[in-house]
């Protein structure tokens, strides 16, 4: 359907300041959700430089007091998941799902921006916190420790994940209504981009999950607020029933995390190697079955807690067999690139940094979840070189491939390679030298979550100081290549990559409603390669 | 600076609305299984307090009123057949019964609501069990309330749908989301009644 003239006139400003208003278009929430999830990234990658400087020395003597480390490390975690990492996917999602099957929106583009706008305040709230008592719990908040604290930080802390996830339950259930029905007629499930098989599998995840770590933060709620006593031993409560259902949500949501990231990198791979995916099937089924599995795996993290022997070895076993479709992905990927026609812009190297670092993340990911390994190094650096392994090189060298792939799209412009060269340099060399050494702090014994150490464990930490402040420092040049692209950087044209996906096949930025003439597939996704797939021949038809 | 309601989407949802009849029921049924998901969770922690509890019920605990929710029970089960009723009803494009059949599950949405009332009431202050009677009295206030609180939002939906049927036209025999919504709430309202009805009244 045509815009008619009217309609156009009651648009919103088609300049900066639509992206202030509850607008409706998802190329819009998209880039508000990116934009913000961002700027949290930057606020808690400030506060995790803080956490180095007070591990800097030995002592604690950089924070006044352990609480308020306590709380830096808290809110740091939580920060990146709930407001950098799972907000910035969902910007993707909501760029790039109605882009890649044709359609000219979300199914529902008021819920979509509903979503968007919750986020802001989930945010302040749980900055806001600082100033009323951080909550110090950690950002798994495991009672008793966190109904001890008594400072109204804790509180705050709920009512934001609880808002957070709302938001993403909303999400999710707009991405399913539209890829499932709203495709274009061409477009059977087999030759949907790989991206929508995982924002499918990853929002199916959210759907299920997220209403369980909801009851849990509710049930918590109560005890926090109400003294009730569902997790309170004195009361007669059972914390571990609370590690149950926060993990329930906990361990899948490490593949909301990664999912999508995974989607990004089987677009970007094939582009530039100018070759077919591997095994397109295989990765898609493998999304979904990686969602399925996700869900019975849970207490892998729960071995120290008093988890009977049958139970444990249940856990390992699942946890290893999960290690099986994330294997075929990795093997694809390979096998994609084997042999292709490489070119290495910013964004191929991103996604090349990111299989060799999500690589050992994986490896480490199945050491710990055999049971005697993990009870060994539970709760030390090594779970911490782990989790950054998987979420730092899983999903934020992820991001930053799906940054410079599909800015020219998001913003009619281009970036600057050269910089965006020295980012992934800057990025790849701080990110390894940050947490490669953990492992071995880890295997030494340095446990997580403390001020201070033994000094035996000072120069790793310098080390891995060193490190961290370097890819604090990395951020400078993507920021300030970003701005100054967005601003005057070169005109972008609709496909400078020659890529095949729907979304290249409409100007950048796209208009209103994305399409004059809805597009309709001559080509796969993937045909890189064969006679006569010219791109343009989409482009045309 | 004029806020914008959605114009842009206001088009894409109409355009899309005509290829896709079904998508807000899809979008809905997607939102109700995520509702689900947050009973069951909090189902699954219940037999798990259960479980871990060294007596169930715990000693001291006062016997739960049978005839009430057992009749409340009986009352939201055949709610459900009278609302199926309005559906029927609309795919004849009859809005008055709409009406009629809303109301009486309304009516009945809210005796079952006076009869937890008052079950609470005597639970409350003749026997002392409260939101803090320990795990046994956290639950069951817990998992109740939290119905009790849908079932309420389940009558405001009617009510909402009642309300606009007055307006000219709103709800024809091809196009009447609202009333599929409502009923299929309260349908489900209905079946997590049973579910907690069998957990917390009939295996104790
Ligand atoms: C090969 C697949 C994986 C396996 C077998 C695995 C296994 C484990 C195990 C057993 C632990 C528990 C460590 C402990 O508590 O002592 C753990 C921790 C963790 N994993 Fe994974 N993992 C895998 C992939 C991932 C992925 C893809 C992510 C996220 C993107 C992730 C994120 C985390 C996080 C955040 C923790 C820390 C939990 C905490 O704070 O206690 N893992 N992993
Ligand atoms: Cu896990």
């Amino acid at each position: 359907m045509q815009l008619t003239q009217d309609q156009i006139k009651q648009d919103p400003p088609q300049d900066w300041r639509r992206y202030f208003t509850f607008c409706t278009d998802h190329k819009v929430i998209g880039v508000q959700y990116m934009v913000t999830s961002f700027t949290l990234y930057l606020v808690g990658g400030f506060l995790a430089m803080l956490i180095r400087a007070e591990l800097w020395t030995p002592d604690p003597d950089f924070f006044p007091d352990s609480q308020v480390y306590n709380g830096v490390f808290t809110v740091h975690a939580t920060i990146m998941i709930f407001l950098w990492l799972i907000p910035m996917l969902a910007g993707f999602a909501n760029f790039l799902i109605p882009l890649m099957i044709g359609a000219r929106d979300m199914a529902f583009p008021r819920l979509n921006a509903l979503a968007f706008w919750l986020i802001p305040p989930g945010a302040i709230l749980l900055l806001s916190s600082f100033f009323v008592g951080a909550p110090a719990a950690g950002w798994t908040s495991y009672p008793p420790l966190s109904l001890m604290d008594g400072t109204a930080g804790q509180a705050i802390w709920l009512a934001s994940v609880i808002l957070l996830g709302t938001s993403s339950i909303m999400g999710a259930l707009n991405f399913i209504t539209t890829i499932w029905e709203m495709r274009i007629p061409s477009m059977d499930i087999w030759r949907m981009p790989l991206f929508i098989w995982a924002m499918f599998a990853t929002s199916i995840i959210t759907l299920l999950a997220t209403p369980v770590l909801t009851g849990a933060l509710v049930l918590l709620t109560f005890d926090l607020l109400a003294k009730t006593t569902f997790f309170n031993p004195i009361g007669g409560g059972d914390p571990v029933i609370y590690q149950h259902m926060f993990w329930f949500y906990s361990h899948p949501a490490v593949y909301i995390m990664v999912l999508p990231g995974f989607g990004m990198i089987s677009e970007i791979l094939p582009v530039f190697s100018r070759k077919p995916i591997f095994g397109y099937r295989a990765i898609a089924v493998s999304s979904m079955t990686i969602a399925i599995l996700g869900f019975i795996v849970w207490a892998h993290h729960m071995f120290t807690s008093g988890t009977p022997e049958w139970l444990r070895i249940f856990f390992m076993i699942t946890s290893m067999i999960i290690a099986v479709p994330t294997g075929i992905k990795v093997f694809s990927w390979v096998a994609t690139i084997w042999g292709g026609k490489l070119r290495f812009t910013s964004a191929m190297l991103f996604a090349l940094g990111f299989l060799s670092v999500f690589l050992v993340g994986g490896l480490s990911g199945i050491m710990l979840a055999s049971v005697p390994f993990d009870i060994h190094v539970h709760d030390t650096y090594f779970v911490v070189a782990h989790l950054h392994y998987v979420l730092f090189g899983g999903s934020v060298f992820a991001v930053y491939a799906g940054i410079y792939y599909w800015f020219p799209k998001i913003t009619g412009r281009m970036l600057n390679e050269t910089w965006g060269k020295i980012h992934f340099v800057l990025t790849f060399v701080g990110f390894n030298l940050c947490f490669f050494p953990m492992h071995r702090l880890g295997l030494m014994g340095m446990p997580r979550r403390v001020a201070a150490y033994d000094a035996s464990f000072t120069d790793l930490n310098v080390l891995i100081g060193i490190g961290g402040f370097l890819l604090g420092v990395s951020t400078l040049p993507f920021l300030a290549n970003a701005v100054y692209s967005w601003i005057g950087g070169p005109k972008a044209p609709a496909n400078p990559w020659e890529a095949l996906t729907l979304e290249w096949t409409t100007p950048s930025p796209p208009p209103v409603e994305n399409w004059d003439v809805l597009p309709v597939l001559t080509v796969g996704p993937y045909d890189y390669g064969h006679e006569g797939r010219d791109p343009q021949e989409i482009i045309r038809s | 600076m004029v806020a914008n309601t959605g114009e842009a989407g206001a088009v894409a949802v109409h355009h899309m609305d005509h290829e896709h009849p079904d998508l807000r029921l899809f979008g809905f049924l997607l939102f109700l299984i995520s509702e689900g998901m947050l009973f069951v969770g909090l189902f699954v922690a219940y037999l798990a307090f259960r479980a871990v509890a060294t007596q169930w019920p715990p000693a001291g605990t006062p016997k739960l009123e049978f005839l009430i929710p057992a009749a409340n029970t009986v009352i939201l089960i055949s709610s459900s057949f009278v609302i199926h009723r309005a559906e029927g009803a609309i795919k004849n494009g009859d809005v008055q019964g709409v009406r009629r059949w809303f109301g009486i599950t309304a009516l009945m949405g809210a005796v079952f609501l006076a009869g937890q009332a008052y079950e609470y009431f005597g639970l409350i202050f003749k026997e002392g069990l409260t939101l803090w009677s320990g795990l046994y009295g956290g639950t069951f206030y817990v998992l109740t309330g939290f119905h009790g609180f849908h079932v309420l939002v389940g009558l405001l939906l009617m009510l909402g749908v009642m309300y606009r049927s007055f307006k000219e036209d709103h709800y024809t025999a091809e196009k009447h989301f609202g009333v599929e919504a409502a009923s299929v709430y309260w349908h489900f309202v209905d079946g997590v009644w049973v579910v907690l009805f069998l957990l917390l009244y009939v295996i104790r």
